[in-house]
């Protein structure tokens, strides 16, 4: 599905990325960790990627594949470099108002790419193994 | 997002409802703040109990009040962290950086210390 670049957008998607993980097992707070890093990366897409041009769509697909919750997202933008973001534990950076936006995806995230897409714009992909939290939830260690 | 300021002793009490996220509370958290502190108000005490989401944006802004505020000579101290917002200030270690409260008394207290 595409976009239009507003934030208010953000909260609709939310919501889609909530009814597809219903009936999965998912524990409340990891769904709450992935709705986090889904955020992020929609205002990423919207405020960098897109730089909120309402001219400019942001591109989403989102599914289960297997175990696997994939979130694609990608903006119609210039594309940035996302090593040149700082590392937002190093203590010059810590009082930066920036920056952490992309740490959070990684956080709450199994895994998080970033590449330049063939038909143009800086497409995300967000990861995480549900398989893996119900295999903890029903055997922890 | 909604805001009250009340005064305490001197101390002013910003209570914060709902999100503070992208487009949608951070500005208004930093006007708020700003125009405490372009009044001359030093000590301020944020009140998040009230706040159902904060992003990176929310958290950037809460950062660059307590930049300013400190600037200024100030002191900026959070009050009843939910759960996840404390757990979002953890992961990114500003936990260390602010001082958090969980009892409005004890946080006004540390303003008199």
């Amino acid at each position: 599905m595409s976009l239009s670049s507003r934030f208010e957008n953000i909260e609709m998607v939310q919501h889609l990325c909530t009814k597809l993980l219903e009936g999965r097992n998912v524990p409340d707070e990891t769904r709450h960790w992935i709705l986090m890093a889904l955020r992020e990366a929609l205002a990423n897409a919207i405020k960098h990627g897109n730089r909120q041009d309402l001219g400019k769509h942001v591109h989403l697909e989102m599914d289960v594949v297997g175990d696997t919750l994939v979130i694609a997202i990608r903006d119609e933008g210039a594309g940035f470099d996302p090593g040149a973001v700082g590392d937002p534990l190093a203590p010059e950076n810590r009082l930066k108002t920036s920056g952490r936006g992309i740490f959070y995806m990684r956080t709450f995230m199994d895994d998080v790419r970033f590449e330049r897409h063939a038909a143009g714009g800086m497409e995300i992909v967000l990861k995480k193994n549900l398989g893996a939290i119900k295999e903890r939830e029903e055997n922890p260690a | 997002m909604k805001t009250n300021v009340r005064d305490v002793g001197g101390v002013q009490i910003v209570e914060l409802k709902g999100k503070i996220t992208i487009g949608s509370g951070d500005v208004q958290l930093r006007e708020t703040i700003n125009k405490l502190v372009d009044s001359g108000k030093k000590n301020i005490l944020v009140d998040m109990q009230e706040v159902t989401t904060i992003d990176s944006s929310g958290i950037g802004e809460l950062v660059g009040c307590y930049t300013s505020v400190t600037n200024k000579g100030g002191k900026l101290k959070l009050l009843h962290l939910p759960p996840k917002i404390n757990d979002v200030l953890t992961v990114t270690q500003l936990i260390t950086v602010f001082d958090v409260y969980e009892n409005e008394s004890e946080a006004l207290g540390s303003f008199r210390a």
